[in-house]
């Protein structure tokens, strides 16, 4: 019974005091202000990639929508940012099928939506609805694509696709996370094509206050919450 | 070329050209005469496969037809039309071609023959590419590689125009791979550019010769007027032979004199079980000292690393002693190469990199350390020894454990008998198809039709259904979707001539970066550094590379043996594995990919007749025989055709043992469906573990009671049907699922190994790419040709689902259960594999949890120490 109790707090975090959950979808849901984060997307990357002659299969807009549907209909938040990369490029939203369009149209329906642009995605997408922005300010917090290099406290971020690994009896493990030491919070890609970078690689380095550095590995149906001094590169 | 001049010099001087009947003469040297026979039938028009052993002289025989009809070839006078290559050599290794260019080299200029021989490799620079082009040589020696590349360029046609003979040496091993597909396809290519194109097959002693002998001549669509193509499954198990189907002409040569094998007659005790031949080391060393050079084969990387680590060991006299396996650095491999070919060593511990017809020093000993797992297989790897074809061979075989002494002794008889079991051709892949219709229309454009009518001339794509071939085409168009939504982005299209050609330039050029089957797991190098910080630290000599997987499950401190060292992990940085010396006893040893051959289907039914039957104990070393008359008196041996299943309590648990003999991979598939049953029977199954002899299965009810109950029957347990559902269901999770499908969607260019004007990827990235569109290709196209192309892979491959179908389909009706009170004799070895074994990658989200709380539990001590 006590684990149970345990296992609910473990996806409970805070950034700048902030409450947030991570969800092991891999979006962030902050209860008090009815909000959710989503990062890296990366629609319509298969045909983006079909552009130049390598068809990886055309279902992976299919794929995330219908995860991002269902995680959108489980916390039915009123305001949703889209934290950057949300297409794989520019000209994604325009060539997105209008099947997928009117999809994403009805989740948007009746909340507050955000995009915020990404390196993928400069400009706002082309076609829906929502507001776009740089970067937002939100209660305490922060939201942009790129961490910034400074010393911050409440920023919420994306772009560097984390994952982290664990090397246990021998065995190793490799799951998304979101990557934090309770000051800045990497958020994992959420696309269905989106591969990943371990958060021990040197693109993070000066990010986090390491000792208070904590990984939460995506599980199936929970989050794992990893020490950093356990993980490996 | 050595051989008693029993031809007559009347019969030389008929069928050879002046300057060879002198050459000859003036060396006191005689043609062989199957060589002869071979230049005659040539001559005739005819294509020629000869089976010949080591020595035989059969690089001048597959050359001779191209020697002498270029030697009376009329000289290309100035202003004279453009002439293209005369003959193709194709051969498994780079270095196999560089080593003929040398043999062939001097006898031509001894003879003074105008006739320009040339290597293109990987290896050969650019510069001298485009001049090949410009002016070919007559001979060109290259690898099938090579030869997909040349197909892909536009000046195809004009380069092989004047094209006579294809010569294909190592034929056996060529064939058996996916490699052995683009080529075949390749060849199917070339008689599209000239029909009457000859081949010249050089092979080793095979189980089928008849399966080269289609190989080499066109098949089916070119070969009959209307073939009806049969709707044949793209993963029919082997090509069924039509009994009129087209052959090449044979030539055969047998003997040389038998070769001379013993198994080693230890002193010591042979182990019940593993893989290490500890026990034998110090009487092999015996055996190098008394030998001039010895050859010490291996099956795997790491048995290579740890016999050659123990030699040392015990290596008083300082014998040069050296180490060659393919996950070594390059310049290494060359060195011991050298040191070989001067006859400065005295033994080589060796993979299967030198398996093949490479001659080199003086080697008059083969110790072939494990089981050697195939009949074939052992006899291509004495004959490295000796290439002196009228002296026999000499070999030991030091079996590993007590069921390896069955085997060595069953592989001793088929080498007597001259039994062959090389594996059946298997049918052309997918991927492979797809691979090579791009490049057919990087070539120039191409009718579906005709391409269809070329594509199965070639034997492994005989059978090939028009349906199947349209959808590989559509999947080079398009990615071959059922949702149509890349066609704007189509590699090939349709001319208004209804022919396809590439749509834009870039696509022939990406194409050309990515040729090829071969796919190296994603590799790590390793690099030497200072013990310490290695990641801080600059970092000495690379040893070679090891496979990722391997290196992700090591931790700051591990020690495993590579490159003949004791070496520390001290971490990754980038694509490098950084290590440092390491020392201490407990080692853990690297375990490699692809290193475990399953024993031969032959073999294997040979173990279960010798276990059969007791007469032909009396061969068997006297320990190896007591084992068995012991099971016999406590249990039982089961009949030759019959599968014995024994049941048993054991400490807190009961285990179920099974000895199909089928090897490791099939047993592995054959454990997980196994257990996945067991669960849904309720019986708790906890776990499994395979050899390449038998199959344990514990759980914490007593299976035997289970078992006579009826709940299931063994004959439920064991039906055919664990092949349908079941199979699928754990496939779908299944990592070497995964790891087949990367390989699939390389080949097929799904996935580029290298865009052009971009970084080259690395691994590490093409990997999770690769696992993400798998899983959402399952998910949304379960069908997709590249899915069946892995399916196929899968069947043939590291599940070996095809051989336990067999196996299965065998067994039934005849299985033998025999409940006992305690572990039978025959057992042990397996139930001593419990524990040892490993099952990778198939770490599951319970180890995260399990690691949470540890670490957890860890992370509050230190707390509580902290406010203590």
């Amino acid at each position: 019974m006590t684990e149970a109790v345990e296992r609910i707090a473990r996806d409970q975090i805070a950034i700048a005091g902030e409450r947030a959950v991570c969800d092991s979808s891999g979006v962030l849901y902050f209860p008090e202000l009815g909000m959710l984060a989503v990062s890296d997307l990366h629609l319509e990357k298969g045909s983006s990639f079909a552009r130049r002659g390598a068809f990886l299969p055309p279902y992976d807009t299919a794929a995330t929508l219908l995860r991002l549907q269902a995680v959108i209909g489980r916390y039915a938040p009123r305001i949703v940012i889209s934290l950057g990369d949300s297409f794989h490029d520019g000209g994604g939203a325009a060539r997105m099928p209008e099947p997928f369009k009117l999809q994403l149209e009805s989740l948007m329906a009746g909340r507050d939506w955000f995009w915020i642009t990404g390196n993928h995605d400069p400009d706002a997408p082309a076609g829906l609805p929502g507001e776009t922005v740089r970067e937002l300010a939100i209660g305490g917090l922060m939201f942009r694509h790129e961490p910034s290099g400074s010393v911050i406290d409440g920023e919420v971020a994306g772009h560097l696709h984390p994952c982290a690994r664990i090397v246990y009896r021998g065995r190793s493990l490799k799951r998304r996370c979101f990557a934090t030491d309770g000051h800045r919070l990497v958020m994992p890609a959420f696309g269905a094509f989106t591969g990943s970078l371990n958060v021990l690689d040197r693109a993070y380095a000066g990010l986090f206050r390491w000792e208070r550095f904590m990984a939460y590995m995506l599980g199936d149906s929970r989050i794992f919450a990893i020490a950093g001094a356990a993980l490996r590169p | 070329m050595t051989a008693k001049p029993r031809i007559s010099r009347d019969t030389i001087a008929a069928a050879l050209p002046e300057p060879f009947v002198r050459w000859f003469g003036e060396r006191g040297w005689a043609p062989r005469a199957h060589q002869l026979d071979l230049l005659a039938k040539a001559q005739a028009g005819k294509s020629v496969l000869l089976i010949a052993p080591t020595g035989a002289g059969k690089t001048l025989a597959g050359f001779l037809p191209a020697l002498t009809e270029l030697t009376v070839r009329p000289k290309r006078k100035p202003g004279e039309a453009f002439r293209g290559i005369h003959t193709l050599y194709i051969s498994p290794l780079k270095a196999l071609a560089v080593d003929i260019e040398r043999n062939l080299g001097k006898p031509v200029s001894e003879m003074g023959l105008p006739i320009a021989i040339e290597t293109r490799t990987g290896d050969t620079p650019q510069h001298k590419r485009q001049r090949q082009k410009l002016v070919p040589p007559d001979i060109l020696l290259t690898t099938p590689e090579q030869l997909a590349l040349l197909i892909a360029s536009s000046d195809a046609r004009r380069f092989f125009k004047d094209l006579r003979y294809v010569v294909f040496d190592e034929l056996h091993s060529l064939v058996t791979s996916k490699r052995g597909h683009l080529l075949a396809l390749g060849l199917a290519r070339l008689r599209h550019y000239v029909p009457d194109v000859q081949t010249i097959g050089l092979s080793a002693t095979v189980a089928e010769p008849d399966d080269l002998r289609r190989w080499l001549v066109p098949q089916g669509g070119l070969a009959l007027p209307v073939p009806p193509p049969r709707s044949a499954s793209p993963i029919d198990p082997h090509l069924k032979g039509e009994g009129n189907a087209p052959l090449a002409e044979l030539i055969t040569v047998t003997g040389g004199a038998k070769p001379n094998i013993s198994i080693l007659d230890s002193r010591e005790r042979v182990p019940w079980a593993g893989h290490t031949s500890r026990y034998a080391i110090p009487e092999v060393y015996e055996e190098v000292k008394k030998h001039r050079t010895t050859l010490l084969f291996v099956n795997t990387r790491s048995q290579a690393e740890l016999l050659f680590q123990e030699l040392w060991r015990i290596n008083e006299d300082s014998l040069p002693i050296a180490l060659h396996h393919g996950s070594l650095d390059v310049g290494q491999r060359r060195r011991v190469e050298k040191a070989m070919e001067q006859n400065a060593l005295r033994a080589i511990v060796a993979t299967s990199t030198l398996d093949l017809g490479i001659d080199w020093g003086d080697v008059d000993l083969v110790v072939h350390v494990g089981a050697p797992k195939g009949a074939s297989r052992l006899a291509q790897r004495i004959g490295r020894s000796n290439h002196r074809m009228d002296e026999p061979s000499k070999a030991i075989l030091v079996p590993s454990n007590r069921f390896e002494v069955l085997e060595c002794r069953a592989a001793l008889e088929a080498n007597t008998a001259g039994a062959q079991d090389t594996p059946p051709l298997a049918t052309g892949a997918l991927d492979v198809l797809a691979q090579h219709i791009l490049g057919c229309a990087c070539g120039e454009a191409f009718d579906a039709d005709d391409l269809y009518r070329e594509v199965t001339s070639s034997a492994p794509y005989a059978e090939l259904d028009r349906d199947t071939f349209d959808g590989a085409v559509d999947f080079v168009a398009t990615g071959g979707y059922a949702l149509k939504s890349y066609e704007r982005y189509a590699r090939i299209r349709q001319n208004k001539d209804g022919k396809w050609r590439v749509s834009h330039p870039r696509i022939a050029q990406q194409y050309r970066l990515n040729v090829g089957t071969i796919v190296e797991m994603p590799e790590l190098n390793v690099r030497y550094v200072r013990p310490g910080k290695g990641t801080v630290s600059r970092g000495g000599p690379i040893l070679g590379k090891i496979e990722e997987y391997f290196a992700e499950s090591l931790t700051y401190g591990n020690t495993f043996l590579f490159a003949g060292k004791i070496l520390r992990f001290e971490g990754i940085r980038e694509n490098e594995v950084l290590v440092s010396n390491g020392s201490g006893a407990d080692v853990m040893v690297p375990s490699y990919a692809g290193g475990k051959f399953p024993l031969s289907t032959y073999l294997a039914d040979e173990v279960r007749g010798m276990l059969a039957d007791p007469r032909r104990w009396k061969l068997l070393p006297k320990q190896v025989a007591d084992w068995l008359r012991l099971q016999k008196a406590k249990s039982i041996l089961p009949p030759r055709g019959d599968l014995l299943v024994e049941t048993f309590p054991r400490g807190n648990r009961f285990y179920m043992v099974a000895y199909p003999f089928e090897g490791r991979l099939a047993h592995q598939t054959l454990g997980m469906l196994l257990t996945r049953r067991l669960e849904r029977a309720k019986a708790k199954p906890l776990g499994f573990v395979a050899t390449d002899y038998s199959l344990a299965v514990w759980g914490l009810d007593d299976l035997g009671t289970i078992f006579k109950a009826g709940r299931p029957t063994l004959g439920e347990l064991f039906d055919e049907d664990m092949l349908g559902d079941d199979l699928d269901a754990w496939l779908a999770d299944s990592w070497m699922l995964k790891r087949m499908f990367r390989n699939v969607a390389v080949i097929a260019g799904l996935i580029e190994k290298k865009f052009p004007g971009q970084q080259e990827k690395t691994g590490r990235q093409v990997t999770v790419s690769a696992d993400l569109i798998y899983d959402v290709l399952r998910s949304h196209e379960p069908d997709h040709i590249l899915l069946q192309a892995t399916r196929a892979d899968a069947a043939s491959g590291l599940l070996d689902v095809r051989r336990l179908g067999d196996m299965l389909s065998r067994i039934r009706g005849r299985i033998i259960h025999k409940d006992l009170d305690q572990i039978s004799p025959l057992a042990v070895p397996v139930m001593l594999e419990i524990g040892k074994e490993q099952v990778p990658g198939g770490a599951s989200e319970s180890l995260l949890g399990e690691a949470e709380a540890i670490i957890e539990e860890a992370m509050s001590l230190a707390k509580e120490r902290k406010k203590a």
